[in-house]
């Protein structure tokens, strides 16, 4: 006669090896130990052991050997309460001829209830799941992808014609925490190009004016407001805090100081300058042994050669476009995709409606980025010879 | 004739143009005939060692010519030399 079913479980739990949730707690993060949970996919996204692999059970023979490669290898198998992974640990052992198979009793719900730590993994609301559902169905960003973005923390230096559509985008895709500098308030000729502000908050420092631009277009979004200007007593704390570095500035010391400080703590920035018609765009990444800003330009041109947009004007648009670049390049160092723009020069010429590259190589004697980290002095970030005369020139 | 690109910020020196041509077969010898053109250049592209400003880069296609023989690098027919000064406007 042939058993019922539960009859049949307890049969095959005489057959294989069992373990106690105790015993597997003292052997958690042991490298010798796969733990494998063969439950099914939405019991998984309520909580696991930490370090388990999930396998289900449906899939077993077909799966096992990616989880686990090795038969020899120590295995512990568990799901809700200690039958299916019974089972499974019969037919790894019988079937697969896995020799170290074990089944851990009372599954899940015993290891909770023991108190034992569990890994619950990330998850988006459902408004979330609402707002970045075009990003989550591109596999390149997918939910994890948006996880990192709203994890992410990006600092912009500069609330104005680079730093606005940076902001804009960047809230939108869900970065979690902007941190911006700038120490201007918002005037009327800025909102030409600077579309982040508006005729509303004339007047209002750019920092406020932004985060209530991006708190209305996002609500999720942490702004951080730091009014007033990078300097080199802060910056390396300022810059610590954050993932990525977005360069929107308008004067050379500071591009200098900017690239020092995230020199010294390896932190890429997305640097981005337009001038009239034009736009240069460039990541620099030492933490990937990419140049820095000084192997490129180790000193800036005299001020007759450097003019500012202010003085010199710019297309409204230009701004736009280079800063969404920038904003592209931001959110695709966040979830690690594509081929950035580390190690090359893109420049824009509007007019022409062209965009060139020239290739920006690694300075092996660069004043900074060749040099050991910790010798770079506080003193000396943000500094070029002729520093003094460049400052009085440009007044 | 090589083509050389102009930035923005030198333009006023060759009449406003954005790319032009000039002849040599080597860099030095097709910027030299580009400033002996427009002679303002000279001052913008070399110091007073002859050497090229250490604020310019100068590019042979898409590779700096300072990785490559600098002034002495042959130029080609086809070449294009792009010169390039670093801007700062973000504003």
């Amino acid at each position: 006669m042939t058993p019922s079913g539960a009859e049949f479980v307890r049969q095959i739990k005489g057959q294989i090896a069992e373990v106690d949730p105790a015993q597997v707690h003292d052997v958690l993060w042991n490298e010798d130990v796969v733990l494998v949970d063969v439950r099914e996919s939405d019991e998984v996204a309520a909580g696991k052991l930490p370090g388990a692999v999930h396998v289900p059970r449906g899939f077993l023979e077909s799966r096992i050997d990616g989880a686990v490669g090795d038969r020899s290898k120590r295995v512990v198998l568990y799901c809700a309460s200690g039958n299916r992974s019974a089972l499974a640990a019969r037919t790894l052992t019988e079937d697969l001829g896995y020799e170290r198979v074990e089944s851990m009793t009372g599954g899940y719900t015993l290891w909770k209830d023991r108190g034992y730590e569990v890994d619950v993994p990330r998850t988006l609301t459902a408004e979330q799941r609402e707002r970045y559902s075009r990003h989550i169905l591109i596999n390149e960003v997918g939910l994890e992808g948006q996880i990192k973005l709203i994890d992410a923390k990006v600092l912009l230096i500069g609330a104005g014609a680079l730093g606005s559509p940076n902001a804009l985008y960047l809230a939108a895709a869900g970065v979690g925490t902007i941190g911006i500098v700038d120490d201007d308030v918002v005037d009327l000729s800025n909102l030409q190009r600077q579309v982040v502000h508006g005729t509303a908050t004339i007047g209002v420092p750019k920092v406020e004016s932004a985060a209530t631009r991006i708190n209305d277009l996002n609500p999720d979004v942490t702004v951080v407001q730091h009014k007033g200007r990078l300097d080199a007593d802060s910056v390396l704390e300022l810059f610590r805090a954050y993932d990525v570095i977005v360069d929107g500035t308008d004067n050379f010391p500071t591009r200098y100081l900017i690239n020092d400080a995230a020199v010294r703590l390896n932190k890429p920035v997305v640097s981005a300058a337009i001038l009239g018609f034009e736009a240069q765009l460039s990541v620099f990444d030492t933490s990937q042994d990419g140049p820095c800003y000084r192997c490129l330009f180790p000193v800036p041109p005299p001020a007759e050669l450097a003019p500012s947009c202010g003085a010199n004007g710019v297309l409204g648009v230009l701004p736009g476009t280079a800063g969404l670049l920038q904003a592209t390049e931001v959110i695709k160092l966040i979830i690690g995709v594509g081929d950035s723009l580390r190690g090359r020069l893109l420049m824009y010429d509007a007019l022409a409606a062209e965009f060139n590259e020239v290739k920006v190589r690694k300075d092996p004697e660069c004043p900074v980025c060749s040099r050991d980290r910790a010798s770079i002095s506080d003193e000396e970030m943000g500094v070029f010879p002729d520093y003094e005369a460049f400052c009085a020139a440009a007044g | 004739m090589a083509t050389i690109r102009i930035p923005p910020v030198l333009r006023p020196s060759v009449g406003g143009e954005r790319q032009v041509n000039a002849d040599g077969s080597t860099v030095r010898e097709v910027l030299d005939g580009l400033s002996t053109a427009h002679e303002e250049l000279k001052t913008q592209l070399y110091g007073a060692d002859g050497e090229l400003n250490r604020f310019v880069n100068v590019y042979l296609n898409d590779e700096d010519v300072r990785v490559l023989q600098g002034l002495d690098t042959a130029v080609g027919e086809s070449d294009t030399l792009q010169i390039l000064p670093a801007m700062a406007g973000g504003r």
